[in-house]
């Protein structure tokens, strides 16, 4: 495991060499923010909470996420610096890890730079501390799972559009699954413990309980394990 | 230092490389000719274990590939064809981050960074980033990262390639200065080369070995004649 840092350091300041890092920085800000003022009336509720900001995170991640993590494998792959890294004395695992653990990283980074909502917050009223930081806490979490299917998706083509796309589309339907609204459609056609069953596996319905403050230690297992086994099938795929 | 056992590898219905087996000692310099989709790219990154085997093996400095990727890969230093690397880096974030990988810490890394960049010249250039340098240059980087670490067996595919008649001699000198202490394969299609530093020649043409000799005894196979044209007769049925 010793060759994770150096995999990481490369990838994660990679980000900041190219323009990339600032245009996807201040998009993501722009697009969380902007729901939250726009789409969530942060104002207008008037509560001294970051609900509106946090409950369309799941939507916007579908897009924010694989814009970030298209081109973990991708890139390599198209440029040639696959062979490199895996003709030095790295571990597939290590490499999959070390690049994930970047992206994820740089995910974090743009999570927390919304800190300026919660001074916001902080000043014009007294928030609930507790529910802000298990709701960060729960944005990461969920970030890392959106991700790890990213890094799968980047593992299996060259081409950064496919991976985006199919990264998308997958996090979509498993958003879907536990999207009240679908659910109830799909009541109508499914046998209920089948759609519960389904909606168990859904993003949406295990960030829930960390933006109402409870860290419920099911919720932290799903989005690891779906991220674990994401990994999984990312080191197989590029053992191939 | 390196011995290739019977190596196969099959894309679909092709078969790249077909039952290749060759020994490399310490002070030699192998070089690996043979037509365009010969084989020898695919031969190189089996024994760097960058690609699995269908069958047979590589054993590098008593290491076999199949079964120690890891310490074959500390041991071996690869070229690979078009020199990549990533673009957005400078020369020295590159080759920092090489070193690094390669298990250099502090002092140790950036005496090693600064030694690999001298010798092939990189000076420079070493605050430009990676895409902004001409072919020659990026040639030559990739050269001081698989020099970088000092290792036993250097891999280098078209080690001189996109460089101009200076730039291939100098390079061509270096790889023969390096490899009293080590063996070292190189593919080229540049005839001339083998003559000036291998100390031994294989052809390889649809997967398989046709010559495996040293420079002077393909020579004589016609004495007098070019050697590009001894390679035409040899390897004819690919055309």
């Amino acid at each position: 495991m010793s060759q994770i840092p150096p995999v990481f350091k490369r990838e994660f300041f990679g980000y900041f060499r190219s323009p990339v890092a600032y245009v996807v920085l201040i998009g993501f800000q722009l697009a969380t923010i902007g729901c939250a003022f726009f789409l969530g009336n942060f104002f207008k509720a008037n509560l001294a909470s970051l609900d509106s900001y946090f409950i369309f995170l799941p939507w916007l991640f579908i897009l924010l996420v694989p814009a970030v993590g298209m081109r973990l494998w991708a890139e390599e792959k198209r440029t040639g610096t696959i062979e490199l890294l895996f003709t030095l004395p790295v571990t597939t695992l290590e490499a999959v890890l070390g690049k994930f653990l970047a992206a994820w990283a740089f995910l974090a980074l743009a999570i927390v730079l919304s800190f300026p909502m919660i001074i916001t917050v902080g000043f014009l009223g007294s928030p609930d501390w507790g529910v802000l930081a298990t709701g960060y806490l729960g944005s990461i979490l969920a970030a890392g799972a959106y991700m790890g299917v990213c890094s799968l998706t980047s593992a299996l083509t060259k081409n950064q559009v496919i991976s985006f796309i199919l990264s998308a589309l997958v996090c979509f339907v498993i958003v879907l699954l536990g999207w009240s609204v679908f659910n109830g459609a799909l009541g109508a056609v499914l046998p209920q413990p089948l759609v519960d069953l389904l909606a168990n596996f859904s993003f949406t319905t295990h960030f829930e309980a960390f933006t109402k403050g409870i860290v419920d230690p099911k919720d932290v297992v799903y989005f690891l394990s779906v991220t674990a086994f994401a990994l999984f099938l990312n080191v197989v795929a590029l053992e191939r | 230092m390196i011995e290739v056992k019977g190596l196969v590898k099959v894309y679909g219905t092709k078969r790249a490389v077909d039952g290749v087996s060759f020994t490399v000692k310490r002070g030699e310099i192998l070089g690996f000719l043979g037509p365009n989709g010969a084989g020898k790219s695919t031969t190189m990154k089996l024994i760097t274990g960058f690609v699995s085997p269908n069958a047979g093996t590589a054993i590098v400095d008593g290491h076999d590939v199949t079964r120690e990727p890891v310490a074959v890969k500390r041991k071996v230093g690869y070229l690979p064809e078009n020199a990549p690397a990533y673009p957005e880096m400078t020369v020295e974030e590159f080759l920092t981050f090489i070193a690094e990988t390669r298990g250099f810490r502090g002092d140790a890394r950036a005496a090693v960074v600064n030694r690999a960049a001298e010798l092939t010249h990189l000076t420079p250039v070493r605050r430009q980033t990676f895409e902004t340098l001409s072919k020659g240059y990026k040639q030559r980087v990739g050269l001081a990262q698989a020099l970088l670490h000092d290792p036993p067996v250097l891999i280098l595919d078209e080690p001189t390639d996109g460089l101009d008649p200076n730039q291939k001699n100098e390079v061509r000198a270096l790889i023969k200065n390096m490899a009293t202490e080590k063996a070292v394969v190189l593919s080229t299609h540049i005839l001339e080369e083998v003559e000036a530093i291998c100390t031994r020649v294989i052809i390889i043409s649809a997967g398989k070995i046709v010559v495996d000799e040293t420079p002077a005894q393909l020579q004589a196979r016609m004495p007098g004649a070019r050697l590009d044209e001894i390679f035409r007769t040899l390897t004819q049925s690919d055309v």
